[in-house]
């Protein structure tokens, strides 16, 4: 294998919107307002949720451990984002979510599940209160889903639901550095924004939104902005692919994804399902039990039975990566199901979630995870298996 | 993105350069970059029988596990064993370091059926 490459033929680049593309995909897939910076900055697009989205740019791990120590932005425009106003606005998504709302001060935002009468999940979302109105962040694939689920429930009440999510971009900041860069960027000092609060910014007639929050278990901004002002503003970010930024740098889907696991965060479709419910999948934080809202019945009864299967966290003996739906196995008998997997860039091991029966759920519980025919010894671990330091 | 001319080419993205009687495979740049961070490649025993078309291997990465399918009948006579610690030498240089099963075969002309350097990249500019 020694010789020189003899007269190597060049591969051309393909437009980025030609890869990946999935068998049988004919409709029109969505692009971001950051789509042609995205492109610029060399992204490989894929289709996720209808949208042409970045999953990497530099590389998963590269971008995942900027990530950890330094400061990546991530296009996230593919979420929804809904605006809920009218009359009892309050009682109304009291009653659809699984999160006590009574009383929420103006700037706090809550992680919520909505739940099916039979207390499945139809999605998780954040829930924002502004002075006038309500806003609804949820995922790009239950979007068209949430719309009409509010809608059926708001028929006859004096409620209006506003789908913003075209009009607008949301980018997530995130990693230890982000509120420093924030403040060298735009002199704005954001250390006081408590999590889970957000703070709104006029710009001329138009509005900016910034909520210090995040989905990959570091410290961050998520910043939601008129689509108009995306292209004067994310050159200011991260630069140009000629005079890229030094410290921030652009991320994509895949390590978000990774960064998230890491974290131990669910992801709707993968830990959290309709076939799911919130006590089940662990999230019982979310759930106010004494209050009255959809599905809250079942899930009081849930939780009287007691859970016949658990979320738990599994580090894996190797390298080797158990994949959603992956078997898992307790002395050869089939005890349950992975719902992500993947190698942590951070830990170097090999770490999934998985819904197992609950009389295999303790930490420590030896289980196998059966990969490519053979049986991968996992422990159960306690989750979240990375926490930031502070 | 160069596809080195020495070696010939399968569908399923693996190269194979004959030396003598040795098969030398891996799979192409082309595919290492499409799985983007390789975390763990499952090679097949030395001294291990395979057909055409076998799979005799196995190339995760954080977002996908791929098949490795062997282009010759033989037997392997050795597998690059750097990449049990070092999956990333495939991303890294996936036609030389990243190299992964030769196979000794006694078939005449055993790549025939593969397609040269012009071909296969004709053939990655048309997927999708």
């Amino acid at each position: 294998m020694a010789q020189s490459l003899k007269d190597p033929v060049e591969l051309f680049d393909r437009p980025p919107e030609r890869l990946y593309r999935s068998p049988g995909m004919t409709e029109t897939l969505l692009k971001t307002p950051l789509y042609d910076i995205h492109v610029e900055m060399g992204a490989r697009m894929v289709e996720f949720a209808g949208w042409l989205m970045p999953v990497q740019f530099a590389g998963i791990v590269e971008e995942h451990n900027h990530t950890r120590t330094a400061c990546s932005v991530f296009d996230v425009s593919h979420m929804g984002r809904l605006r809920i106003m009218g009359d009892g606005v309050e009682e109304f998504l009291n009653r659809i979510y699984t999160r006590n709302l009574t009383g929420a001060e103006p700037g706090r935002s809550f992680y919520s599940h909505i739940c099916r009468e039979d207390g499945g999940i139809l999605d998780d979302v954040i829930v924002s209160r502004f002075a006038g109105h309500w806003g609804i962040v949820c995922n790009a694939s239950n979007r068209a889903k949430i719309i009409a689920w509010l809608q059926n429930h708001a028929a006859g009440k004096n409620i209006n639901i506003v789908d913003e999510t075209l009009a607008t971009a949301m980018i997530a900041c995130q990693g230890p550095r982000t509120l420093e860069l924030a403040k060298e960027l735009t002199g704005n000092d954001l250390s006081g924004l408590k999590r889970y609060h957000f703070t709104v910014r006029d710009i001329g007639p138009l509005q900016a939104v910034t909520y210090r929050s995040g989905y990959t278990g570091e410290d961050g901004l998520e910043v939601v902005l008129p689509a108009v002002l995306v292209k004067a503003l994310i050159p200011r970010l991260f630069g140009t692919k000629e005079s890229p930024h030094p410290v921030i740098k652009p991320a994509g889907l895949g390590a978000r994804d990774t960064l998230r696991m890491e974290a131990a965060m669910p992801l709707y479709g993968h830990e959290l399902t309709e076939d799911v419910d919130s006590l089940t999948a662990g999230q019982a934080w979310c759930v106010d039990l004494s209050k009255d809202f959809i599905g809250a019945d079942s899930l009081r009864r849930l939780n009287e039975r007691g859970l016949a299967r658990k979320l738990v966290g599994l580090e894996l003996e190797g390298r080797r990566i158990a994949r959603q739906h992956f078997g898992v196995f307790r002395d050869g008998r089939a005890v349950g199901q992975v719902t992500s997997g993947t190698l942590s860039p951070t830990l170097g091991k090999s770490i999934a979630m998985a819904f197992v029966s609950a009389e295999c759920s303790a930490e420590g519980t030896e289980l196998h995870v059966e990969i490519s025919g053979k049986q991968v010894p996992a422990k159960v671990v306690k989750l979240p298996f990375y926490k930031r330091p502070r | 993105m160069k596809v080195p001319s020495d070696r010939k080419y399968s569908e399923t993205h693996e190269w194979s350069l004959l030396d003598e009687n040795v098969v030398t495979m891996g799979i192409t740049q082309y595919a290492a970059d499409e799985l983007t961070d390789i975390t763990y490649v499952d090679l097949p025993e030395v001294g291990s029988k395979v057909n055409v078309g076998d799979a005799v291997g196995e190339v995760e990465s954080v977002k996908a596990t791929s098949e490795i399918f062997s282009a010759v009948s033989g037997t392997v006579v050795a597998v690059n064993t750097a990449l049990s610690d070092h999956p990333e030498l495939v991303n890294d240089d996936a036609f030389e370091e990243g190299w992964m099963i030769k196979i000794k075969t006694e078939a005449v002309d055993p790549l025939k059926a593969l397609m040269g350097a012009k071909e296969y990249a004709s053939f990655v500019r048309n997927l999708g």
